[in-house]
């Protein structure tokens, strides 16, 4: 009996106790804020969009190897050896036409890997992270400063000095056999 | 009906001079929609307080951007949107039942509308049962939660809708036993007589009268109407954690609506008995006060149960079914046996 | 299941055969509210009554060891951020510990003492997570946006540390991925002397609430003995009255030099081992967390904790079993290395995973709404126990 009734005392007190918390909170500030009209400032080590700036970028290709989940992609273009590419702006010489640098921001897990090997410090994780889009395709982001024909002209070029230095190789090759023919012949 | 007809007949005297079959009929629509309107507002307006308290309560701020201040428009936003909604009925349901449950819930809670006192001269059917009649009435909306429960052909919603019926047939006891220790102050089952016997200001309200007894009896009340309108600490029926949305699971669009109209009207009924019979109606707090008309006496009483209502709400866990048990047969219903008891000693005494 | 060894449960109801009724089959999940994630449960119920659950896992499977065996050691840690997901701190600390070892790695001291920092604020964030989802599956919903209030004041130190609210990948092999930032220190003290009242209002507000007590005391109890045998650890173990925890039992990192009191289970609201006790240890845990986190947070010291971190991670040939105390309770990583840039093998002993296997041998007799008190009070998250 005294049981029961302890059971109803402490029902209505500690139901009474909480009532008395959410009344408080009642009229507490609220901790929330309105987003789209009041925004945040985030840390700037916030890791969201990634950012590359071309100026720097060597083409090293560091970043695409450390990521793991494979949502950079890197096309390089060797420079000829006239072509003068500047230096990034820690000093290093670009040796590299940097032809593509796609970065899948659907893909991204947002590790922020990439961002420690890069040799310039050119690839970095940004606090912007307002970039929803209707389209899956739309968070593929293009970096590379050279226009489609641009890329495609300096492709060509690089598939003609391959080309061309295959050709040599082959000829080289081929004039060695020749030379060892003879060679050969002559010891006989 | 006497008595309101007269009140619309002093309201619109041309009313006097048609044929009576008429204007009864024009004065029945006319309150039919009244009431109607009022739980359609009164929904709206709840469900928006529902939704600025719990925020408020959570530390947070609710709905703040439809209409601009604070969210006014957002439930009308909201029932616009469940009014063009798609209405799906699950594909192996009884579809007659399916279709039908929301709208018995709804009118039996409607149906208590027409008892209510609202002012000293207004009251929609002036029963001399009224509160056996809003008691009875009230009940029949378990049987449109079993049939939704039952229709939908869903686990949950059976099981929604078999805790339902356990919980609410229990607790009409404790409801109908606290109700009776106030009759037996008042002596009569007509509202208005019940409002009338607590003129006289604040003390003289039932729920001080043999203080605390009546006091105890208001809470008990209180306690299980929370049961009767599925309200936590007592909404195993919908129990959102445990059974999905109960026998609310398969509804969609309008129909989901109406069980949510008929959740608010309940709400809105249970508190406007305990004020008619408990907090003295439409009497004002002090007698100097009854220039204020009766009607925002009687809603603002109603009201601030209703808030309690919504406070308890998002302050309690949920009881588990043989708790919820205990709690009305072995708490409640001994209880006011024993106040009915002491109440009558003290009466003959 | 043999139910000899069980504890006689609750609602054991002697039913004549010619009274018997069907029994029905319900799928609790993928989709429920209280599941935890998509977690499903066949029930067989008799009414209310449940007969026997059986656990269904699986819809959240990732390849976690399998994509562990093809990518870098170091691009292994991502991935397992994404295991436990509300602890991500503690995921990251077992893996990079295990290697360590492997490797015979010296870590600096200020990036040991920072992992401590971060580990213990990641369990009071999970422990928080655990509270209120907890609140929610009996059914009250204001203690779970207190607790996400608070939760978020963790997330923001952790943002201004790493960057990343949820998945960190900040505990590297050989030390952090960044040293704390100016005042971080003094924001996390900040936070502590913040924190440790606010525990008191979720005891107002829940805990001690007496229909919260109805609802949790003697309901899903777990003997020490069945816990034991079914692999359960972490909270869930100590609620059941077994004192057992890594961070004393094993000391990994420098747990060793702190001082803070293992908590169990001791049945003051029913049984030992009901999910209140359960409950319980979570909440007095996070007063052991705060207490670590203050010791450690004065002893810090100067230096600079990327100074260990190799640059290339070589593992020699070998395995090693690293298990580690997560809010969970023993995760547990088992690794082989045949000393190339992969693992060879990544095994994860997942332990919300043994400590949701016990879920069989105590549900049944209890009712629907009990379960729903048991999975929650098990502090499952599907993201390990399916990986």
């Amino acid at each position: 009996m005294k049981e029961y009734f302890r059971n109803i005392y402490q029902a209505i007190a500690t139901i009474l106790i909480g009532m008395g918390v959410t009344l408080r909170h009642l009229f507490t500030r609220a901790v929330t804020i309105q987003y789209p009209h009041v925004k945040r400032e985030l840390p700037s080590r916030s890791r969201q969009k990634l950012f590359v700036n071309m100026d720097d970028c060597i083409g090293c290709l560091q970043c695409a190897r450390a990521c793991p989940v494979d949502c950079i992609t890197i096309e390089n273009i060797k420079a000829g050896k006239d072509e003068d590419l500047g230096v990034t702006s820690n000093g290093q010489k670009k040796r590299m036409h940097v032809i593509k640098f796609d970065i899948d921001m659907a893909k991204c897990c947002y590790c922020a890997d990439c961002v420690f090997p890069c040799p310039t410090e050119c690839i970095t994780m940004t606090p912007d992270y307002e970039f929803a889009t209707y389209d899956r395709g739309d968070l593929l982001v293009h970096f590379s400063q050279y226009s489609a024909e641009e890329a495609e002209a300096l492709r060509e070029r690089d598939r003609k000095e391959k080309a061309a230095l295959a050709a040599a190789k082959e000829a080289k090759l081929k004039a060695a056999a020749q030379a060892a023919e003879k060679k050969d012949k002559k010891d006989n | 009906m006497d008595a309101t007809v007269a009140f619309f007949y002093d309201l619109i005297p041309a009313l006097s001079n048609l044929p009576d079959w008429l204007s009864y009929t024009i004065i029945g629509a006319v309150l039919t929609v009244g009431a109607f309107l009022f739980i359609a507002v009164f929904a709206l307006i709840g469900i928006w307080l529902e939704r600025k308290i719990s925020g408020h309560m959570q530390d947070r701020l609710g709905p703040m951007e439809v209409g601009g201040w604070h969210g006014w428009a957002q439930t009308i936003a909201d029932t616009v949107k469940l009014l063009v909604k798609e209405d799906i009925i699950p594909e192996k349901a009884d579809k007659f039942l399916f279709k039908f449950a929301p709208f018995i819930m709804f009118t039996a809670s409607m149906a208590a509308f027409a008892a209510l006192p609202w002012s000293a001269r207004f009251i929609p059917a002036n029963l001399n049962v009224g509160l056996l009649y809003i008691l009875s009435v009230s009940s029949l909306v378990v049987i449109g939660i079993l049939m939704g429960g039952w229709a939908s052909n869903n686990k949950w919603s059976l099981y929604g809708a078999m805790r339902s019926a356990a919980q609410m047939i229990s607790y009409e006891i404790p409801v109908a036993l606290s109700l009776i220790v106030a009759l037996l102050l008042t002596g009569s089952m007509d509202m208005q007589e019940i409002v009338r016997g607590q003129a006289g200001g604040i003390f003289n309200w039932n729920i001080f009268g043999y203080f605390p007894l009546l006091f105890i009896a208001f809470i008990i009340y209180f306690i299980a109407s929370l049961a009767e309108v599925n309200r936590t600490p007592f909404d195993l029926p919908e129990a959102e954690s445990e059974l999905v949305a109960g026998f609310m699971t398969e509804y969609s669009g309008m129909r989901w609506a109406f069980f949510m109209l008929a959740e608010y009207a309940n709400m809105f009924v249970v508190s406007a008995i305990s004020t008619t019979v408990f907090l003295g109606g439409w009497q004002p707090i002090a007698p100097f006060l009854d220039f204020i008309p009766g009607p925002f006496w009687f809603l603002g009483k109603a009201l601030f149960l209703v808030l309690i209502q919504m406070w308890l709400r998002w302050t309690l866990p949920r009881l588990r079914v043989d708790q919820l048990m205990y709690t009305t047969w072995k708490v409640l219903t001994p209880f006011s046996f024993a106040l009915i008891l002491l109440v009558s000693f003290i009466k003959v005494l | 299941m043999s139910k000899s060894n069980l504890p006689p449960t609750q609602f054991e109801l002697e039913i004549s055969d010619d009274l018997k009724t069907e029994e029905m089959t319900l799928s609790m999940g993928p989709q429920h509210p209280s599941t935890h994630g998509v977690l499903q449960v066949i029930l067989k119920t008799d009414g209310e009554i449940i007969k026997s659950a059986e656990p269904v896992i699986g819809y959240l499977h990732r390849c976690f060891e399998k994509h562990a065996e093809n990518v870098t050691y170091h691009q292994v840690i991502p991935y397992t951020d994404r295991l436990d997901y509300i602890a991500s701190m503690n995921n990251n600390l077992g893996y990079a510990i295990g290697l360590e070892r492997m490797m015979n790695l010296e870590v600096n001291e200020r990036a040991e003492y920072l992992r401590v920092i971060v580990a213990e604020l990641n369990r009071i964030a999970s422990h928080l997570i655990a509270l209120g989802t907890y609140g929610l599956d009996i059914g009250a919903f204001t203690p779970f946006l207190y607790v996400f209030r608070d939760r978020e004041l963790i997330l923001d130190l952790f943002e201004e540390l790493c960057g990343a609210r949820l998945l960190y990948n900040y505990i590297w092999v050989g030390g952090v991925a960044y040293d704390a930032p100016q005042g971080w220190i003094d924001k996390v003290k900040e936070f502590t002397d913040y924190f440790e009242p606010k525990i008191k209002e979720y005891n107002d507000i829940l805990t001690f609430n007496k229909i919260f007590i109805e609802r949790t005391a003697n309901v899903g109890v777990i003997p020490p003995e069945v816990g034991i045998n079914y692999g359960v650890s972490g909270p869930s173990l100590r609620g059941s009255g077994v004192n057992f925890d890594l961070r004393k039992d094993a000391p990994y990192s420098i747990y060793d030099r702190f001082d803070f009191d293992v908590c169990i289970g001791k049945g003051e609201m029913g049984t030992v081992g009901d999910t209140w006790d359960r409950y319980w240890v979570r909440v007095a845990e996070m007063f052991e967390s705060v207490k670590i986190i203050r010791q450690a947070c004065d002893a810090i010291p100067e230096g600079d904790a990327k100074e260990t971190v190799p640059r290339n991670i070589k593992v020699p040939p070998g395995d090693y079993y690293m298990a580690t105390e997560t809010p969970r309770g023993e995760l547990g990583y088992y690794i082989i290395s045949d000393g190339g840039k992969n693992p060879n093998r990544v095994k994860v002993r997942s332990p919300a995973y043994s400590n949701l296997s016990v879920l069989p041998a105590i549900a049944p007799g209890v009712m629907i709404a009990d379960l729903v008190a048991i999975i929650g009070s098990l502090d499952i998250v599907l993201g390990e126990i399916d990986r």
